[in-house]
C-alpha cells in the first residue's frame, strides 16, 4: 500500500510542479555542459571523414534530433493514452507539452537533413521513405497540436487528441525501418564513418554526447512547459493559491 | 589539430554553408524554444495570481 502512495505521488500536479522546478535548472545545466563537450569533440577532435569530407559533422545534431522526434512521439503518445484511459490529468498535459518540443526535432531533423542531402547527394529533397515519413511525423505533431488547441472543453481535446497521437504512432516504426523495407537514398549512419576505428569511435562519442544533451534539453523544455500547463489549468486551485502566496511574501 | 586557422574552420572544407546553415537554424530555435517556454510560465504564474487576486 505505503509504496503504490508512493508511486502516484508525483501523478499529483501540485506534486510534479514542485519536482520539476527542482529538476529543471539541472537539467538546463546538464544539457548546456554535454553541448559543449559533444561539440568540442565534433568539431575538434573527430577528423574529417573520408569519403564526405567535412559535412558529415552535420550528423551530431541531425541524428540525435531526428532519434528525439522518434522518441518524443512514442512517448507522447503513450501519455496521451494514459490520460484518455485512466483520466490521469497530468499525463493529458505531458503529452501536451511534449508536441511542440517534438515538432521542433522533427524539423530539426528535416532541415539538416536538406543541409546534408544537398552536398552528399545534390538535392535538397527527395521523396524517399524515411524524408518523406519523417515529413509526416511533423504533420502529425502540427496535427495534434492543432486539435488539442482547436476544442474548447479541455478533457475532450485532450481525448481526441489522444486519438490521433495513438493512430499516428504506427509511422513511428515506418520511419524507423524505411531504410531497410525500402530502397533508398538515406544512408545508415554507420556506413558513411571512416573504417579507421579509433576515428569512428570519436565521431560516436560525439553524437552520443549530443544526444544525451538533447535528451537533458527536451526533459528541462518539457517539463517548464508542463509547469506552465499545470498553472493555466489549475489556477483556481487551493494549493496554486497557497504557492503564489508564499513566493509573493518570501 | 584538425584547423589550421579560423577561416579554417569556418571553410568547413568548403562546406561551410551546408554545416553552419544546420548548427545555426538548430542553435536559434533550440534557444527560441525555452525562451517561449519560460515566457509562457511567467504568464501563466502572473494570470493565476492575478485571478487569486480577483478572487479575495
Amino acid at each position: 500500500m505505503a509504496l503504490s502512495i508512493r508511486l502516484f505521488t508525483f501523478a499529483a500536479p501540485s506534486r510534479f510542479y514542485w519536482l520539476s522546478g527542482l529538476l529543471a535548472p539541472w537539467l538546463w545545466a546538464a544539457a548546456v555542459v554535454l553541448s559543449v563537450i559533444g561539440l568540442y569533440i565534433g568539431f575538434f577532435v573527430a577528423p574529417t571523414d573520408a569519403t564526405q569530407g567535412d559535412a558529415y559533422r552535420i550528423i551530431f545534431i541531425h541524428v540525435p534530433a531526428a532519434w528525439m522526434s522518434m522518441v518524443l512521439y512514442l512517448v507522447m503518445a503513450g501519455w496521451a493514452g494514459v490520460g484518455w484511459a485512466f483520466k490521469a490529468r497530468l499525463a493529458s498535459m505531458v503529452a501536451r507539452a511534449i508536441a511542440p518540443t517534438g515538432a521542433m526535432f522533427t524539423f530539426i531533423a528535416l532541415w539538416t537533413g536538406a543541409f546534408w542531402g544537398k552536398p552528399t547527394w545534390g538535392a535538397w529533397w527527395v521523396w524517399d521513405a524515411r524524408l518523406t515519413s519523417e515529413l509526416i511525423l511533423l504533420f502529425l505533431y502540427l496535427g495534434y497540436i492543432a486539435l488539442v488547441e482547436a476544442i474548447d472543453d479541455v478533457r475532450r481535446a485532450d481525448n481526441a487528441g489522444a486519438l490521433l497521437a495513438l493512430v499516428g504512432a504506427v509511422n513511428v516504426p515506418i520511419i524507423y525501418f524505411s531504410v531497410k523495407w525500402w530502397n533508398t537514398l538515406h544512408q545508415g549512419a554507420s556506413i558513411s564513418m571512416t573504417s579507421a576505428p579509433t576515428m569512428a569511435k570519436t565521431m560516436l562519442l560525439a553524437m552520443l554526447l549530443m544526444t544525451f544533451a538533447f535528451w537533458a534539453y527536451a526533459f528541462a523544455v518539457v517539463f517548464v512547459r508542463t509547469r506552465a500547463i499545470i498553472l493555466e489549468r489549475e489556477q483556481h486551485a487551493e494549493w496554486v493559491a497557497k504557492l503564489l502566496n508564499r513566493g509573493a511574501h518570501a | 589539430m584538425i584547423w589550421n586557422s579560423s577561416s579554417d574552420f569556418f571553410a568547413m572544407g568548403g562546406y561551410g554553408l551546408y554545416v553552419w546553415g544546420s548548427y545555426g537554424v538548430t542553435a536559434a530555435l533550440m534557444f527560441l524554444e525555452p525562451w517561449m517556454t519560460a515566457r509562457r510560465h511567467r504568464r501563466a504564474r502572473q494570470d493565476a495570481l492575478h485571478a487569486e487576486t480577483e478572487a479575495a
